[in-house]
């Protein structure tokens, strides 16, 4: 039997002046992904938005536990949004939503 | 729980506000200790107001200086005219002399290479040698690795694996810093720790870059500086006061 592929949550945080929606910080985080570890490395980090919340500049993102360190190395080589300065935080990791709005408190 | 320090915070030091605003910024993200660069001319004035700001923000504050000397009797003479003004040292090395030279004095912390010109990196096995014989570090700035894009980054990364597998080969110390100059350059250290992986060096040496190697040469330089230090292993333990 497959064993059930484990997943990391990630609160982020932005920072920029332009307004965001989820799209954008989506797209920002997959291209930066796309960007250092090319298709192969984005298909086995199989990103999500699971939350945005626009008010706080906060989101929540889930990826394989295999390749959180990836994920949070592109994350932090992010420098822009939709061609604006830009960047972006990870204020917690966790295993389970619950755990990481434990940890994060205000997610 | 680890203590992290970035020891090449680039503060504008004309604009107080910006200055306090990146150092909020390093404590929010978790740093406990900030080198800033500071001019070898920087007045007592200057090095206080900065102090100040980092007590306000709750960091702990390292005085650092950049010297780039063209020669290795540039580097000697700064040396002895500027290292017990300063808590941190760090050489940027643009000849291979210079590079040598700073590798094997004592008084020089970190060593540091040019992230534009890759002929200008000499850190290889002889230099990796003299600096374990001199306890000094190798300083790697991870806000190029940021702002860098396709060819240069990928070359940089390339370089820097190199140099990293080396120092690990020779035992060289590895002090991970920021080098930003801005509040959007920085990350905080498990993100730099992160970033790290990307030219092989392992999370827990990441950490230990980011946090007990820094520390060390900090705690080792205070020590140094402190008016109780007579020589290696004697320093005063109590002085007799009154008549």
């Amino acid at each position: 039997m497959l064993k059930r592929e484990k997943k990391r949550y990630l609160a982020l945080e932005v920072v920029s002046e332009q307004p965001l929606n989820e799209q954008i910080v989506l797209d920002a985080v997959q291209s930066s992904v796309h960007r250092l570890f090319g298709e192969y490395g984005a298909s086995k980090a199989n990103l999500k938005l699971i939350k945005f919340i626009p008010e706080k500049r906060q989101f929540v993102i889930r990826c394989s536990h295999k390749e959180l360190e990836h994920v949070r190395a592109a994350i932090a080589s992010t420098t822009a949004i939709n061609g604006k300065t830009a960047a972006i935080h990870v204020i917690g990791v966790s295993g389970t939503l619950k755990a990481l709005s434990k940890k994060t408190r205000n997610i | 729980m680890k203590r992290f320090a970035d020891l090449h915070l680039r503060v504008p030091l004309k604009d107080p506000p910006k200055a306090e605003s990146i150092i909020q910024k390093a404590s929010e993200l978790g740093y406990s200790l900030v080198g800033i660069p500071l001019s070898p001319h920087a007045t007592r004035e200057q090095i206080s107001q900065l102090r100040h700001i980092c007590s306000d923000a709750k960091v702990d504050f390292a005085t650092r200086v950049n010297f780039s000397p063209r020669t290795p009797n540039e580097l000697l003479q700064s040396l002895r005219r500027f290292r017990r003004k300063f808590e941190i040292v760090a050489v940027r090395c643009h000849t291979k002399d210079v590079a040598r030279q700073a590798a094997k004095d004592r008084r020089v912390d970190l060593l540091q290479f040019s992230v534009t010109s890759l002929r200008k990196r000499f850190f290889d096995e002889a230099e990796a040698e003299l600096a374990s014989q001199a306890l000094s570090s190798l300083e790697l700035e991870l806000a190029p690795i940021l702002q860098l894009t396709s060819f240069s980054r990928v070359r940089l990364l390339s370089s820097l694996r190199r140099e990293v597998a080396t120092a690990e080969r020779f035992k060289v110390p590895i002090t991970i810093s920021s080098g930003a100059t801005d509040e959007l350059l920085m990350r905080g250290p498990r993100d730099y720790a992160a970033v790290t992986t990307l030219f092989d060096l392992s999370m827990s040496s990441a950490l230990r870059a980011l946090s007990e190697n820094p520390w060390v040469t900090v705690e080792r330089n205070r020590k140094k500086l402190s008016p109780d230090y007579v020589a290696p292993g004697i320093h005063v333990v109590g002085r007799k006061t009154g008549a």
